[in-house]
């Protein structure tokens, strides 16, 4: 009996579109993608929607209207399994600066008519609204990650999807350290593998971009910034206010930072 | 076995014996601010004219004011890297029409001449050689790797900000059979390197490059060298030290000074990944997308991360504080007990590389202090 190819769909909440764009750009592995799913609701590839129900939903995006609170539960039922993609939908992305600020004042700033804007006061991650199964980081995420995580999906294994620091990558790639070598505050100590450590391999020092690590000790780190390297509280709080500003992590970090003034 | 002397501009004539006797030369290269262990095909790959300045969290290079080829001391990564790599592909399997078919990796042949390992690094590739000879599963490769490496060392004529062999008995000087020893000159004399085989492999490499003897003088300045470096090593010394250490440990497992050290560490795992010994690794299995090829590979892992201890349920060693002290008592208490020694050789790196300079040596003089008041305390 021939078995149905499970249903890939691909959803899209507040984002940029560049962490789906990430499936397109896997050029090299999309046709073997296509074949072994059937890519079932895909708006930013075809405009061809197959009804739900999905075996895999990939989210990309934050929550960040009331409209998109009601829409991502009915994603959620509708998706066997989901997966949320990018810093947007995991840590609800660098919209989510305006937690800390007056999101009235943004609109009146910014649109000519701010009463037809509908946007919630915070910019929030997937799972602070519907149980979440993988998640995977990064801003945007890393294409290796994607395929490890379908691949591991589609042959029912478990993914390998580091929760460790930049700084195993880092090593593994005998790059340099950043942070100790005179580079600058890098943000690696504390921030989530799986990126290859690509920007502190290219002489930058990590930007956060996939956000926390397990037990991140963002503090200790702050700290040796502030105190023993002389790094500007302004630098301090841009390195941890960026793609993942609403991570727990950062988030804490930058509000007690912010408190020590 | 014979000793000479090998003028400075010949050098290149060293490295191109070892090339030529079918070695891959590694030795230490500058890589942006530092200097890291990689490829060298001639003299002008390795960092001349430059020293390192190492302490807690801080790392740079700077002009050393003379042509020294090894002014510097331990570069930033571990031999290891070379010998123990952090990523290997294990084996491969393929599916052919229903079947699994099983390759076994065949590794390419790789004889490795390292170029400048000090005294320390020397014992550190001894202590990581004994770890993958021990138990009922010997990590060949490792160990073939190793065995058909020529160690060329250098003698310290300098002591790194974070060094403290002395305290371990590892360095400055270089007291294990390496291959050749050198010991790199500028005083009473030309710039030179006095060379002395302790192999008979090394002993081809010296008799192929013909090199004039070595006199008293060249011994004596080599001798002066070395114990400059013991000298200042001495003086902040003991910064471990190792009387009843181990016994210290196991009192203290429970001090309240684990938690301090874990408000501070960043469970980053850059100790263990620079550590000439830490041998912690993980195995990984990766399939393609039709699941018609299967990969397994090995890699460096550490036991600071929470995947290194995950069981069923969660892992083991859950908060910073277990994952330090399971890291620092294994180090220099739980190897004592398997090997004889601790697991640490004095090279320094895990402080340097600590990106907030955590410093080992600290932890347990802090350990010692504190015990030390308690008791005070008590007999008051």
């Amino acid at each position: 009996m021939a078995q149905r190819k499970p249903r890939l769909a691909v959803f899209k909440f507040t984002s940029c579109d560049g962490c789906q764009l990430s499936l397109l750009d896997c050029e090299d592995e999309l046709l073997a993608v296509a074949e072994r799913v059937e890519i079932a609701h895909f708006l930013e590839a075809s405009s061809r929607v197959l009804p739900g129900p999905y075996d895999i939903g990939l989210v990309e995006g934050s929550i960040s209207t009331p409209a998109q609170v009601e829409e991502i539960r009915r994603v959620r039922e509708a998706c066997r399994l989901l997966v949320t993609i990018g810093a947007c939908a995991t840590a609800g992305g660098i919209q989510a600066l305006r937690n800390a600020a007056d999101v009235a004042e943004y609109q009146r700033l910014i649109y000519p008519a701010p009463e037809q804007i509908r946007a919630l006061e915070r910019s929030t991650p997937v799972a602070d609204h519907v149980a979440v199964d993988f998640e995977l980081r990064g801003c945007p995420i890393d294409k290796g990650q994607l395929m490890e995580l379908l691949s591991a999906l589609l042959n029912r294994r478990c993914p390998r999807l580091a929760r460790h620091a930049v700084c195993v990558e880092c090593k593994a790639r005998g790059a340099v350290c950043l942070a100790v070598a005179g580079g600058g505050p890098c943000m690696g100590p504390v921030t989530q593998a799986g990126c290859g450590a690509l920007c502190p391999a290219h002489g930058r020092p990590c930007y956060g971009c996939f956000g926390p690590k397990e037990n991140a000790n963002v503090d200790a780190l702050v700290h040796w910034w502030r105190h023993v390297q002389g790094v500007e509280r302004a630098q301090i709080a841009a390195q941890l206010q960026n793609f993942n500003a609403a991570a727990a992590a950062f988030e804490d970090a930058a509000r007690r930072l912010e408190g020590e003034k | 076995m014979s000793t000479g002397i090998l003028p400075a501009e010949r050098l290149d004539a060293l490295i191109g014996e070892l090339w030529a006797a079918g070695y891959t030369v590694i030795g230490p290269v500058r890589e942006g601010g530092a200097l890291l262990y990689d490829e060298v095909r001639g003299s002008e790959d390795l960092p001349v004219g430059l020293v390192d300045r190492q302490e807690g969290g801080r790392y740079f290079l700077e002009p050393s004011g003379d042509g020294r080829f090894f002014g510097h001391t331990v570069a930033a990564t571990p031999w290891k890297r070379f010998l123990d790599p952090p990523r290997r592909r294990l084996w491969r399997a393929e599916r052919r029409n229903g079947q699994l078919h099983f390759l076994v990796e065949t590794e390419e042949e790789v004889r490795f001449a390292f170029l400048g390992v000090r005294a320390c690094d020397l014992h550190g590739i001894r202590i990581r050689s004994a770890v993958a000879e021990a138990g009922p599963e010997p990590d060949e490769a490792l160990l073939d790797r190793r065995r058909s490496a020529l160690m060329v060392a250098v003698q310290c004529t300098r002591a790194g900000g974070t060094c403290f062999c002395a305290d371990l008995g590892t360095g400055p000087a270089v007291d294990l059979p390496a291959d050749l020893v050198l010991t790199e000159l500028l005083e009473d004399g030309p710039h030179r390197f006095l060379a002395e085989s302790r192999t008979e492999a090394g002993a081809k490499i010296l008799q192929r490059l013909s090199l004039g003897p070595a006199g008293e003088v060249d011994r004596a300045a080599a001798a002066r060298a070395v114990a400059a470096t013991r000298r200042t090593l001495a003086e902040r010394s003991p910064r471990l030290e190792r009387e009843g250490l181990r016994e210290l440990l196991y009192r203290q497992l429970e001090s309240p000074l684990w938690d301090e050290v874990a408000g501070r560490c960043l469970s980053c795992a850059n100790c263990t990944l620079v550590c000439p010994t830490c041998f912690c690794s993980a195995v990984e299995d990766v399939t393609d997308l039709e699941g018609a090829r299967l990969e397994r590979w090995h890699r460096a892992d550490s036991c600071f991360t929470a995947e290194f201890s995950q069981i069923h349920g969660g892992p083991v060693r859950a908060s910073t504080r277990a994952r330090y002290r399971q890291w620092l008592v294994h180090k220099l208490a739980y190897w004592s007990d398997q090997f004889g020694e601790p697991g640490c050789v004095g090279c320094g790196r895990c402080i340097t590389w600590c990106p907030v300079g955590i410093d080992l040596t600290e932890v347990v003089r802090d350990l010692r202090r504190r015990e030390a008041e308690e008791s005070g305390e008590r007999e008051r």
